[in-house]
């Protein structure tokens, strides 16, 4: 996405407990036969549509030795890796500045300035509200800049903008008693937000962050459109190759899985954070008990 | 701004062209996204698997890939269909996972004690779903369906980058009649923002009308 996400937290896993069981009873050896027939029947409409698809590639020669070839060229399995390099250099770039962008622009939000608060919250506005690639397309069309350095620029005023809202979301998120407790020690406003506030919501937050980052990650393949040497540019030139009879479908099919396998990964990392946290006494603030009457002197109760 | 006086027509096309992409994907997007999210909680293990297949896929595929391959990876098969038809099937379906994402998450929010009690009265999963659980989790998931369409609004910009008619595309033209390109970009920005804000706007109505009172 491009830049579809909006930051939510990943799904939870399923578990025999949640929404689905409400749902529906659970079901009796008639209702068991049912579904395993409705199983059966699915199952054989998606292979026929797969079988079906199967058949379009062959006949349409998708597998002809031709158009597999390239790829056993050494050459050309360099052009792809030197691709994917390029790919994960510019997710490299544009997530440690947008994670610098969103501290800075978060701070901003928070600072207690106003001219600093509006003019953050001006910058974080608009970034979110436009696409990533009409910026892209602003700073390597108008501004003249290299395609790599318009890639990271665009991708880190989008992500950038993004995370500082989620930090924001997590500082303020903090229980409140927190920041009156660090207060009421002594300490100084920005004590507060580096020892005590920020920690917290960055643990807090690990999640969403990492599903943000999920995103820059898939709009690196952005840089394809500004000529950017990444994965896809490199898919495409050897598409685009007569020599092989135009092999667009042996491309798609080879750099797919990579893409969506890395994607995967990530995002697969924050469910990960995610469900560890949940398990972790370190994020949820012990929760003190409540002051209530207690016997005064021991002995009574 | 004479770029934007001499070239109306141009970028009233442009903006029609984002507009009906992003109109006719969504429609697309939420019938897909509540089938699969039906499939997604459907007591039939086999529809529950294609369900989640189908939006752990599209959700970690990039946008310009799922673009590329059907614009210039379908045609192969002799399917050849206008690029605008192709544009709005890609933003259709990948979507459709993001609003199957929130659906299914709304349906969460439903206390279970309501889809336990349509149960109790004996009516089918598929009533139980649409007629107590779905209407409930419908309220909750306003806000994030409206994001999830504006979003689908700002990647119709991909759509213009594989040469279909829409608002950013528009820049290359208006460069090569020779105005000035930061002024283009200033008036594609902001029929983007009239985009985005409308939806935000149509959907803070919604919200106010059916959203959950908290």
């Amino acid at each position: 996405m491009t830049a579809t996400e909006t930051g939510t937290a990943p799904a939870p896993g399923r578990h025999a407990d949640t929404e689905s069981t409400a749902l529906y009873d659970i079901p009796g050896p008639r209702a068991r036969r049912r579904h395993f027939l409705y199983g059966i029947l699915s199952t054989v409409v998606v292979l026929a549509l797969l079988g079906w698809i199967l058949y379009l590639l062959f006949s349409t020669g998708q597998f002809t030795a031709d158009k597999w070839s390239p790829f056993t060229y050494e050459g050309i399995q360099e052009l792809v890796l030197r691709g994917l390099g390029n790919t994960l250099k510019a997710f490299a770039y544009a997530s440690v500045l947008s994670l610098l962008l969103g501290g800075v622009l978060a701070t901003g939000r928070l600072s207690v300035h106003r001219p600093v608060r509006w003019l953050s919250t001006v910058c974080v506005e608009f970034f979110r509200a436009m696409p990533v690639l009409v910026m892209i397309f602003f700073i390597f069309v108008a501004l003249k800049v290299q395609p790599l350095p318009a890639l990271v620029a665009g991708l880190t005023l989008y992500n950038g903008s993004v995370l500082a809202e989620v930090f924001r979301t997590g500082i303020n998120a903090v229980e409140r008693g927190q920041r009156e407790a660090a207060y009421a020690l002594g300490m100084r406003k920005t004590q507060v937000m580096t020892y005590v506030l920020a920690p917290q919501a960055l643990r807090a937050m690990l999640p969403t962050i990492i599903s943000q980052l999920v995103v820059a990650l898939k709009d690196t393949s952005l840089g394809y459109l500004i000529t950017y040497e990444e994965f896809l540019h490199a898919g495409k030139l050897i598409a685009s190759n007569l020599d092989y009879d135009l092999p667009f479908i042996p491309v798609v099919m080879i750099i797919s899985p990579i893409y969506i396998g890395m994607c995967m990964l990530l995002s697969w990392f924050a469910t990960w954070v995610a469900k560890r946290q949940r398990r972790s006494p370190k994020t949820d603030a012990g929760h003190v008990a409540p002051p209530e009457p207690r016997p005064v002197l021991p002995g009574q109760s | 701004m004479d770029v934007l006086t001499d070239n109306f027509a141009l970028y009233g096309k442009g903006f029609l062209g984002t507009v009906e992409l992003t109109v006719y994907s969504s429609l697309l997007a939420l019938v897909l996204g509540f089938l699969m999210a039906s499939f997604r909680v459907a007591p039939v293990g086999s529809f529950r698997v294609f369900g989640t297949v189908w939006v752990t896929v599209l959700r970690n595929t990039p946008l310009t890939l799922l673009f590329f391959a059907v614009l210039l990876g379908l045609p192969r098969f002799g399917l050849v269909l206008p690029f605008e038809v192709f544009a709005v099937i890609a933003l259709g379906c990948y979507t459709s996972a993001f609003i199957c994402e929130a659906l299914r998450s709304g349906i969460n929010t439903v206390p279970k004690g309501q889809g336990e009690a349509a149960r109790s009265l004996g009516m089918s999963f598929g009533q139980t779903l649409g007629d107590v659980v779905l209407p409930q989790a419908f309220r909750s998931v306003i806000p994030p369906i409206g994001s999830t369409l504006i979003a689908l609004a700002k990647n119709t910009a991909i759509a213009g980058a594989f040469s279909v008619n829409e608002l950013l595309g528009t820049y290359k033209t208006l460069s090569e009649l020779g105005y000035s390109i930061i002024w283009t970009f200033f008036w594609i920005a902001v029929g983007y923002l009239i985009i985005t804000l409308s939806i935000s706007a149509l959907f803070n109505v919604l919200e106010k009308r059916w959203g959950i009172a908290r």
